[in-house]
């Protein structure tokens, strides 16, 4: 296996580094929530343009995340021309009009209404997708729990989460050796094999795999055991810290603008923002 | 909600980290936001060992993970692989892998993987594709039937096998034998 490209924190100085995981937390599922409700263009296009400021600020250079960037692109090329193959028509479906720009060949024509669709879905990924990466390269991994806990998600599910992001290297690393274990042995993933073959030889690597994180489990377990974890209510985090005024007006900013984008979207009583109507 | 115990909070941890690693080796399928992914068969092999909510957390945080470090979280495919840890590991409450494995506890184990997936992806993935994104259904259940059938496929296979891989390494009730 290649290394995989893996977003990872990046720590700079910055205002957006600064601020508690807490806030970054409740700021990026107000971001997340405003951009799955919304099919307003003009919400969206503002979402987009304050994720792009707040990138900026952020201190997080286009290169750091290029790969990701370029994942995301592809994504969304491909989800657009599915939507495309299946249903030529669908934005003249939603939009309830019908302007043909050039047709190409057969049920498949070109609309203003499919093209405002298919801008419209694209935004709803890209508006989140800066928010979402800067969340990721912005917060120390070991603050994320205590943002949790702070939220109200219960410690031992927090914990669950921190455990993962402390053990992902570890895994990562076990798999590598194993998979190159059997490569050596003579087991091939590569694709040149029969899917039915991979799979089965995909088994050569997990089983050890999996024994080895069973083993760790135990091994884990018996540690936090060991030091009375889950015997409290209520746990303290090394890593918490209090809520300063920038935190606060974080959190402000994400509700203030989850609650006038979806004031905005209604507005018409519908979540589509349609111009084609308003034009008639 | 029930008090995790300590291993399943440790089993969860692991078990999403095992996720999000097999989520990034994943072998692309041609239908987008689908691939032929191992993950989903630790995962149902998880449920099967530490119970319906290490599946759903394992599902919740492994995919929401995978997704946050790629291109933002699709919501819809994480609650949907959430939602097959929960039916899985729902299902195979009772089955008790560790006193051994015989045939019909693999055919258990398989109707409720076959069950789960397509219920995740052929309906729970697909209704919230709706509710959120407001895609096209005919591509929704496009995507969902390939994505169920992949899942069931490699859950099968593969899932089947660390099963029996499994079982066999454990130390069975009575299996010392007395000298003569």
């Amino acid at each position: 296996m290649a290394r995989v490209a893996i977003l990872n924190y990046i720590k700079r100085p910055s205002p957006v580094h600064e601020l508690t995981g807490t806030a970054k937390l409740v700021f990026f599922l107000a971001w997340s929530v405003a951009s799955m409700v919304t099919f307003d263009t003009r919400v969206l296009i503002c979402m987009l343009l304050i994720g792009a400021v707040i990138f900026k600020i952020s201190q997080i250079k286009i290169r750091d995340i290029s790969v990701v960037l370029g994942l995301a692109a592809v994504f969304l090329l491909l989800n657009n021309f599915f939507i495309y193959l299946f249903t030529p028509e669908y934005g003249v479906e939603v939009y309830e009009s019908r302007n043909v720009l050039f047709p190409i060949v057969g049920r498949y024509t070109v609309t203003a209404q499919q093209l405002f669709y298919h801008l419209n879905i694209t935004l709803k990924v890209i508006c989140v997708v800066p928010i979402a990466l800067l969340f990721i390269a912005c917060t120390d991994p070991s603050e994320f729990a205590s943002s949790l806990a702070r939220i109200g998600v219960s410690y031992r599910a927090g914990y669950a989460v921190s455990l993962a992001l402390r053990y992902i290297p570890d895994v990562q690393r076990e798999y590598r050796n194993i998979s190159q274990a059997q490569q050596a042995r003579g087991i091939d993933l590569s694709g040149k094999d029969k899917l039915f073959t991979r799979l089965k030889n995909s088994v050569a690597i997990l089983l050890p795999l999996i024994m080895s994180s069973i083993n760790r489990i135990e091994v884990v377990s018996n540690a936090m055991e060991l030091r009375g974890f889950g015997k409290e209510k209520k746990r303290t985090w090394y890593m918490q810290r209090k809520l300063q005024k920038n935190d606060w007006l974080a959190i402000g900013f994400a509700l203030a603008v989850l609650v006038i984008g979806l004031g905005v979207t209604f507005s018409n009583g519908s979540r589509y923002y349609n111009p084609f109507m308003e034009a008639l | 909600m029930k008090k995790l115990s300590v291993k399943s909070v440790v089993a969860i941890g692991i078990g999403a980290a095992l996720f999000f690693v097999l989520g990034k080796v994943a072998i692309p399928s041609p239908v987008p936001n689908t691939n032929i992914s191992l993950q989903y068969a630790v995962e149902a092999v998880f449920a099967t060992l530490f119970g319906p909510i290490a599946g759903i957390l394992i599902g919740f945080i492994g995919h929401t993970l995978i997704d946050a470090t790629s291109y933002g979280p699709w919501w819809s495919w994480i609650i949907a692989s959430a939602f097959v840890g929960l039916v899985i590991g729902l299902a195979t409450m009772k089955l008790n892998v560790e006193d051994g494995i015989d045939s019909k506890k693999l055919i258990h184990f398989n109707v409720a993987q076959v069950i789960a997936h397509v219920l995740a992806w052929g309906v729970v993935a697909p209704v919230l594709d709706i509710l959120i994104y407001a895609e096209p259904i005919e591509k929704l259940f496009a995507q969902g039937l390939m994505a169920a059938v992949a899942n069931i496929i490699t859950t099968g296979v593969v899932g089947t096998l660390l099963l029996l891989g499994y079982a066999k390494t454990v130390v069975k009730k009575g299996s010392l034998e007395k000298e003569d």
